[in-house]
């Protein structure tokens, strides 16, 4: 007993750096696995990726100017997540080019871009603090911004449920009763560079997007509602934040690529033993109901 | 066509409607009314132009000439193809009809027990008690039709746009979802159905439109669907080709202006002209 509280419990209690870490990475479940689950059910997974490759410029600028500076990269990688998802929405729209292609297009350039200048000032080190970011090192204000993302989210959320879901499941439906259908992907477009930029603190931009889909994804094998999967994608990615913040503590392993890794190992497990996975599909009982 | 002039009696009306994608035209020069409580076919091969007319009523495509204008106060269902719509994503037959409500609710408006009585209502009428929890990927082609009936059921509206709705359905359930589209047609709601199957149309349906891009024939379905009229729908699709210059030969290359095309072409030609002699050339600029 005193060894799994020693395991489990102790690093949570003992060091004020792991409870900031854990509740940074709490709230930052709380807002962006809904909007994962979201991403998913539109076949936007790859978005999310893109987009988080794509608000590094914007930091590294905002890196370049003000030095490691929450306000400044947090603004810069809002602004440079804006201009790429309202770039490749215009291409698409104005051009014969789809949106997958002009939104690689834009992420490719915007990543290059961003290399670039996080080279200009610091070292190879400093890279590795905006690319994969640094969870224990959580401080007030970035806990506060965290918070404010979260809260916006859900309550984005809540507000535009039915017309996200009528958008996703049924487009042309939504548009036949309401001018909302744009706005709405506008807006859901924004929640997700808003909870990138959240993330980017804590897990680094290339690993935010791993706490937005991993559990998402891992949550699709599980139900087949959406309430419910929303929820579910939020408890594993939680559990993702506890395990791999004990995994880093307890085995001194880099807090961000754990966290992710831990919601891997959740996604590999679902994919196997979830209601809807491998072995579900693979080992249906040989009974059947006459109709 | 049968109704040349706007009539207070028009549920929608087209003024010289152009409706396409990337310049190309996919509804040509459409111009007549739909009557008020009138039950409508729009026949016409893959390509002709039903599925945009559809989206240019509700609006969903804004038109490249003219204009399509419902009556103001009428309250619209449109039931798009059932290909256009996510069947993996999560919801159950519930949720989808309960869609319906958006006209009434809209987006924060809770739904009453009321409306929720309603929406069993709707999925009772459509023979679906029973299948209020089924997951929208578990259901049958038909028995998907029937769910979006019942949404448009729930929406009450006054104008009704139903979109290849008897695609992959059996003969049952084809002929139930004609019942009902028909007693929408004797609640005098105005009707219109895209539909492949021209003896259905024939027999069941009152007024047929036939589009080959440009209307054809719109009138009483029996006349309309003539033999002489679809052999000049056939080779009116002949004519037409998709890599076809849309007007002036020298403007094509410019891809970014083709609304400001579309509206010049308008201009140029604001009656219908003749459609063989259009047409022809066409095809003479496509072979250039």
């Amino acid at each position: 007993m005193t060894a799994l509280y020693e395991f489990l419990i102790a690093p949570f209690v003992d060091f004020v750096f792991m409870q900031r870490a854990l509740v940074g990475a709490v709230l930052l479940a709380l807002g962006s696995c809904p909007v994962g689950v979201f991403l998913m059910l539109r076949r936007m997974s790859l978005t999310g990726d893109a987009m988080a490759h794509a608000i590094l410029p914007g930091a590294a600028l905002g890196f370049l100017l003000f030095g490691l500076e929450l306000v400044p990269m947090t603004v810069g990688g809002l602004a440079a997540g804006v201009i790429v998802a309202l770039g490749a929405g215009a291409v698409s729209r104005l051009t014969i080019q789809k949106e997958d292609a002009s939104m690689a297009a834009f992420y490719l350039i915007s990543l290059a871009l961003g290399v670039l200048i996080v080279s200009m000032r610091g070292s190879s080190v400093d890279l590795l603090h905006v690319l994969f970011g640094t969870v224990l090192a959580l401080n007030n204000a970035a806990l506060i911004l965290i918070g404010s993302i979260t809260v916006v989210t859900l309550v984005a959320l809540a507000v535009f449920w039915r017309a996200l879901v009528a958008e996703c499941l049924d487009p042309l439906f939504l548009r036949s009763v309401s001018r909302l259908g744009p706005p709405v992907h506008f807006l859901f477009l924004g929640l997700v560079v808003l909870n990138l930029v959240g993330g980017f603190q804590a897990l680094g931009t290339l690993l935010s997007v791993g706490l937005m889909m991993l559990p998402a994804a891992a949550a699709r094998f599980w139900t087949i509602r959406l309430e419910p999967l929303c929820l579910l994608a939020v408890a594993i990615g939680i559990v993702s934040c506890i395990a791999g913040l004990l995994m880093s503590y307890h085995a001194s392993l880099p807090s961000g690529p754990a966290i992710i890794l831990s919601a891997g190992v959740i996604y590999l497990l679902s994919i196997l033993i979830g209601p809807r996975g491998m072995l579900a599909s693979r080992f249906r009982p040989a009974i059947h109901r006459t109709a | 066509m049968p109704h040349a002039a706007v009539s207070p009696d028009a549920a929608v009306t087209f003024d010289n409607l152009t409706l396409g994608y990337n310049s190309h035209p996919a509804v040509h020069h459409l111009s007549g009314t739909v009557a008020r409580g009138s039950l409508t076919a729009v026949v016409g091969a893959n390509g002709s132009g039903k599925s945009t007319l559809m989206k240019g009523i509700v609006g969903i495509l804004p038109p490249m000439a003219g204009a399509a204008s419902v009556k103001s106060g009428m309250r619209l269902a449109y039931l798009p193809q059932q290909s256009e719509l996510d069947r993996s994503f999560p919801a159950r037959v519930v949720d989808l009809v309960s869609m319906g409500l958006w006209p009434k609710r809209g987006l924060l408006g809770r739904h009453t027990s009321a409306d929720k009585a309603r929406v069993q209502d709707a999925i009772r009428a459509v023979g679906l008690s029973g299948f209020q929890a089924r997951p929208l990927d578990t259901l049958s082609g038909g028995q998907m039709q029937r769910a979006l009936f019942a949404r448009v059921l729930v929406q009450d509206a006054d104008l009704i746009l139903l979109d290849e709705p008897f695609n992959a359905v059996d003969a049952r359930t084809i002929a139930d979802l004609l019942t009902m589209m028909q007693g929408w047609h004797g609640e005098g709601r105005t009707v219109l159905v895209v539909v492949h199957d021209h003896d259905l149309v024939r027999r069941h349906i009152p007024d047929a439109l036939l589009l080959a891009r440009r209307p054809v024939a719109w009138g009483k379905a029996q006349a309309v669907l003539s033999p002489a009229n679809l052999e000049r729908a056939r080779s009116f699709d002949e004519a037409w080709d998709e890599t076809a210059p849309w007007c002036s030969p020298n403007e094509h290359e410019h891809e970014h202006h083709h609304h400001v095309h579309g509206r010049a072409h308008s201009l140029e030609t604001p009656s219908l002209g003749d459609p063989h002699l259009h047409a022809a050339d066409l095809s003479k600029e496509a072979a250039q």
